[in-house]
């Protein structure tokens, strides 16, 4: 298993990744939170959803964690297309093969490629957490918003406690491209119906439809980066999000250790 | 450790929904042989192979490689060095890279990697992405991969696909050396040529079926051995035949040669019949059949 969490590293590490992953993150947080604080006073809102989000509300804090917890839902969709391209990408260049030849236990590779993905996730979700900050000072100083309390105790505490939520929701997104990755062994497929899904599906349906949110991974794992809500609490979220994924997980690693491998 | 055997298969049979990829086959390949495994396209040398490697289940019958069955592919792999239908690697990883991560996959020592690449000519475009190396160079890296382990069991889907003459002769040398020093190499070409020149043992596989196995030799004496003799004058075609037949032979007119059954020391009372018809012979030439003739008429091809 350690053998194939390294041999992976490889992989994720080189710079055609690592360095359209980071631009992809950077993207993302620094589009959330110059939304966040630009659009501050907007009647439109600055949120999620046209949700607003005051000053008073940004001054408190929790207030230099929003835009990072904001930022979650597209860092997830970042870690879906990569947990799903490093996973079908071995089934269209055939790669599989040679993987299974040198580590014959399919459950090691499966184990392996997750734990290296998650590492992966990881780094992304702190360099995604180390820019909020950083931006949210610099929009907080163009918008004279008081970041006095940011500097305090409690929000170290949020801090933290919105870095374990965002990357809980980050894996998981990932979770559900590897899901999607083994089941339809191609990259395009597998990216375009797990960003159709969460995007379009999820999204509208969600919208439309009252208290079907609490049936759907993706916005049940949006709402564990944020720490739950009024409607749904995080210990539901985040059960009931792992245990679609996990079930996922478990019915696609059976399929992919019984499957033979012929291409 | 010694094992007398580096392949047993005993009806090993797969079949996908209602087509029999590989039907109850039965061979042996002794240790340190060079074993050539050849058929037409889809006669089930792929299927065969990807069932010795684990890599798919076989619907019925059993197999050994390196003495453990191959419902155990842990056991022996470590020690097999595989190429399957053609070289698999990361186009967006140089050749080291990608060979780097099969190295720390399998636990193998990452310090062989230059080694091999030098082995195989790519000594100097080791770092150069896969995805800019040609079909040549992509074939010579799959063989570098496969040699990782340091095998005891090289197991090769035609390895001289895209090599040039060179780059073939290279490559039967490798694997030539490779076996006086103890691998075993089991290897599938279309090259029959190939096989024929380098190959101890074979398996020939036709439809599904092993319609031979054993040694190279013993399949290649089995063939009647042909004397060509082409005459100066067409119009003594009939007549080459007719002295042919009466001495027992059997004869048939191509192109403008008479093909005569029967070994070498033949020619000689043949040539003296020709001469005493008042016949000049422009060739005369034993031939012995070669595996290609060997294979398309066991074949049917």
């Amino acid at each position: 298993m350690w053998n194939v969490f390294r041999a992976e590293l490889t992989k994720l590490k080189r710079p055609s990744l690592s360095l359209s992953t980071i631009a992809a993150v950077a993207f993302v947080t620094s589009l959330t939170t110059s939304l966040l604080f630009l659009l501050v006073d907007s009647p439109e809102g600055n949120g999620e959803r046209g949700v607003r989000i005051g000053r008073d509300v940004l001054a408190l804090p929790s207030g230099v964690t929003i835009s990072f917890s904001n930022a979650a839902g597209l860092l997830g969709i970042v870690a879906l297309c990569i947990f799903a391209a490093q996973t079908a990408q071995e089934y269209i260049y055939g790669t599989l093969r040679n993987l299974l030849v040198r580590q014959p236990s399919r459950m090691k590779i499966l184990i392996g490629k997750l734990g290296s993905m998650k590492l992966f996730a990881i780094a992304m979700v702190t360099l995604s957490a180390l820019l909020a900050v950083s931006l949210s000072y610099l929009f907080a100083g163009v918008k004279d918003i008081p970041t006095q309390a940011w500097g305090t105790q409690d929000a170290q505490i949020a801090v933290i406690q919105t870095f374990i939520n965002v990357l809980l929701a980050t894996i998981g997104f990932g979770i559900f491209g590897m899901i999607l990755g083994l089941l339809f062994r191609s990259p395009i497929s597998a990216i375009s119906i797990g960003v159709i899904w969460n995007l379009i599906i999820e999204g509208l349906l969600s919208i439309f439809v009252t208290n079907i949110d609490r049936y759907f991974p993706g916005q049940l794992l949006s709402i564990v980066a944020t720490g739950g809500n009024e409607r749904i609490s995080y210990q539901y979220a985040l059960f009931t999000s792992y245990g679609f994924l996990l079930a996922g997980l478990a019915i696609v690693a059976i399929l992919f250790k019984r499957r033979d491998v012929a291409n | 450790m010694s094992f007398p055997l580096a392949l047993d298969v005993a009806d090993l049979s797969k079949k996908y929904g209602d087509r029999m990829a590989l039907s109850h086959a039965n061979f042996e390949v002794p240790m340190g042989s060079i074993c050539g495994f050849v058929g037409p396209n889809g006669s089930g040398k792929t299927t065969t192979i990807r069932m010795l490697l684990g890599l798919i289940t076989p619907t019925t019958g059993s197999g050994h490689v390196l003495g453990e069955s191959i419902t155990e592919p842990e056991k022996y792999l470590p020690n097999v060095g595989a190429m399957i239908e053609g070289p698999a690697f990361y186009p967006a990883l140089t050749g080291e890279q990608n060979l780097t991560v099969l190295a720390k996959l399998g636990g193998f020592d990452t310090g062989r990697i230059q080694g091999l690449l030098d082995l195989v000519d790519l000594g100097d475009r080791g770092d150069s992405k896969y995805k800019t190396y040609s079909l040549g160079m992509k074939q010579r890296l799959g063989i570098a991969a496969a040699l990782l382990p340091n095998p005891k069991l090289l197991i090769l889907d035609e390895p001289t696909n895209g090599l040039d003459p060179a780059g073939i002769q290279e490559v039967r040398a490798l694997l030539r050396k490779l076996a006086d020093n103890g691998t075993t190499v089991f290897v599938s070409s279309h090259l029959l040529s190939e096989i024929e020149m380098i190959s101890d043992y074979l398996v020939m596989l036709r439809l599904g079926q092993v319609i031979f196995s054993g040694k190279t030799s013993e399949l290649l004496a089995k063939q009647q051995p042909v004397i060509v003799a082409k005459p100066e004058n067409r119009s003594d075609l009939e007549k080459l035949v007719k002295i042919a037949t009466s001495a027992g032979h059997t004869a048939t007119i191509i192109d403008e040669s008479v093909h005569v059954t029967g070994e070498s020391e033949f020619s000689a009372k043949f040539n003296k019949a020709a001469f005493e018809a008042g016949i000049v012979l422009a060739s005369l030439t034993p031939v012995r059949a070669s595996l290609e003739d060997t294979f398309f008429e066991m074949t049917g091809e």
